[in-house]
């Protein structure tokens, strides 16, 4: 499913508008409230009191926990080869699209889009219908003893195929908005085609490439569906933060699987308010 | 491709646009493509026997169904917070606005496990409804809130922005020739919304469909029951049956496809709206 495209909210023009009677405007703001409340705010909190329900110290221990610690570990390294690939494909990919016009560019962008189209079970399936035993490459891969899924390099696949719009899709709307004239101009000006995009572009989509990242990165490290689907659930070598906790709330050790989650709401919080301030520059840089 | 150069002075379009087709080719198309032609591989009557298996075509009742419904709540409360969004201040405004997006954010697995916790017979919610012979975890309702809460973000970043841009001359128009609150709202707003409000809609139920992580831990996964679809391929390829996984998947691919070109169309239809 393609995510919503990024909106830059206005402000409301004028601000004088007519409007409805004030019970019916505090009725319908209280309804809106409680719906949130009920299913945003209320499960965020219940991660955080789950996790220190049992006091700080089983929380830490929770966390320190050599499985968990190699988890993150994994985590960490499957995102930092996933969203810098992504990111050179998103720049890329965007300055073909956004700065150069040519025939069937909308199914070249409704082709990049796939991924959020496909089901996250079926972004990992494809992998081990390649590098699987049965799969296209399984006879060569066995016969030179290399593992691809169910092993680190297969989740690091995935998570690029599931990440892979991310980055792309934020960037190509945002160079199409900023047009070509400050580029022309600096080549005209004698500027080298690597100049100009570093001293003249970068500086106008920075704020879109950190949106894009951020949002990127989030979704690198919190993929569960499509990684569990590759992973041979190998506790310590192959599991990433989403499978450990999962592994850990199987095991009814409720208090370290949400430990361990809360470690993965915070950066959820950390990516809400990157992402927020990223829109406000986007926003202010477009006006 | 001279003939794109000629009026565009700009450098870098064979590199980039190469390196994309390749990267797009190499991550997306070709392991894409694996799945079509191992379904190929099939008989057709194989395939058929697999797809609609009884357990199969209960899955695609529960998880279209449970997409259905929990889109349809999406699209009502997803409106209504758009629209409080938009046209009401009040204190800590910014703060809900980005909160909206927390189901973006929040991996599935952990919004999984906690949604399980939250509605389970003794979680804060679970507690109050339990005794009113509401069960939500491990029944196909727990299903709906699951895909409520992914969903909710889709219909809300789709509508905020159509509702930001409304002219406030159209409804001061209606308001001088007599039309009251509700009959600018159903008269004149209703209509410019729902081509929005429609694909906020489509792009939540196809979020539904295809989840996975925030759903197994509330649903109980009882066959027949409250078994969702992608579990099915998951349970296949545990069972090393590669060929019923492909088949299933085939089906949902299939399915996702259809639901992307229905929201292109829909896309279409609102940009021109809202033009």
């Amino acid at each position: 499913m393609p995510a919503p495209t990024t909106t830059y909210t206005r402000k409301t023009p004028g601000g004088r508008r007519i409007t409805e009677p004030a019970l019916v405007r505090w009725g319908l703001t209280a309804i809106a409230l409680a719906f949130l409340a009920l299913f945003l705010a209320l499960p965020l909190a219940a991660v955080f009191s789950q996790a220190f329900e049992k006091g700080f110290a089983v929380y830490l221990a929770a966390i320190r926990e050599p499985d968990t610690l190699s988890s993150v570990k994994l985590t960490l390294i499957t995102a930092a080869v996933a969203v810098p690939l992504n990111l050179v494909f998103g720049v890329m990919a965007s300055w073909a699209i956004a700065k150069f016009s040519f025939p069937g560019k909308n199914l070249l962008i409704t082709l990049i889009d796939l991924p959020f189209s496909v089901s996250p079970v079926i972004s990992g399936l494809i992998y081990v219908l390649i590098f699987g035993r049965q799969g296209w490459l399984g006879p060569f891969l066995e016969a030179h003893d290399i593992r691809i899924v169910f092993a680190v390099p297969g989740i690091i696949l995935a998570t690029i195929f599931v990440t892979f719009p991310f980055i792309a899709r934020e960037l190509i709307p945002l160079m199409e908005s900023q047009g070509k004239d400050e580029e022309e101009a600096a080549l005209v000006l004698g500027a080298s085609g690597l100049q100009t995009f570093f001293r003249v572009t970068f500086p106008n989509i920075k704020w879109g490439i950190i949106y894009g990242v951020i949002l990127c990165n989030a979704r690198a490290m919190g993929e569960f569906g499509a990684v569990s689907v590759v992973s041979g659930h190998i506790r310590g070598s192959t599991n990433t933060v989403p499978l450990h906790v999962e592994i850990l709330y199987n095991e009814y050790n409720y208090t370290a699987a949400f430990a361990v989650a809360s470690l993965l709401a915070f950066l959820a919080l950390v990516t809400l308010m990157i992402k927020t301030i990223a829109e406000w520059k986007v926003r202010e840089q477009l006006e | 491709m001279k003939f794109i150069k000629h009026n565009n002075v700009l450098p870098g379009f064979g590199p980039t646009m190469g390196y994309t087709l390749l990267y797009l080719s190499l991550i997306v198309l070709i392991p894409l493509s694996a799945l079509v032609f191992k379904t190929a591989g099939l008989s057709w009557h194989d395939f058929i026997s697999t797809v609609t298996e009884p357990r199969v075509l209960a899955s695609y009742r529960i998880t279209f169904g449970a997409a259905l419904a929990a889109a349809g709540i999406n699209a009502v409360f997803g409106v209504l917070v758009a629209w409080v969004l938009v046209r009401y201040p009040f204190p800590g405004r910014r703060l809900v606005d980005a909160l909206v997006d927390l189901p973006f954010a929040l991996p599935t697995a952990v919004a999984g496990i906690t949604l399980a916790t939250v509605y389970s017979a003794n979680g804060w919610i679970g507690k109050h409804l339990e005794p009113h012979g509401i069960k939500v975890a491990f029944t196909p309702l727990g299903i709906i809130i699951a895909m409520t809460f992914i969903g909710l973000p889709f219909v809300v970043r789709t509508v905020q922005p159509v509702i930001e841009e409304l002219d406030a001359e159209i409804e001061e128009a209606a308001a001088c020739l007599g039309a009251n609150r509700w009959q600018t709202f159903r008269r004149v707003l209703f209509p410019l919304l729902t081509p929005s409000v429609l694909t906020g809609f489509a792009l939540a139920f196809a979020r539904g469909v295809g989840e996975y992580g925030s759903i197994i831990f509330i649903a109980g996964n009882m066959p027949m029951v409250s078994e969702i679809t992608p579990l099915i391929i998951i349970t296949k390829l545990e069972q090393y049956d590669y060929q019923g996984a492909t088949a299933v998947a085939t089906v949902m691919l299939v399915a996702s496809f259809l639901m992307l070109l229905v929201i292109n169309l829909l896309q279409r239809w609102s940009r021109r709206y809202a033009g």
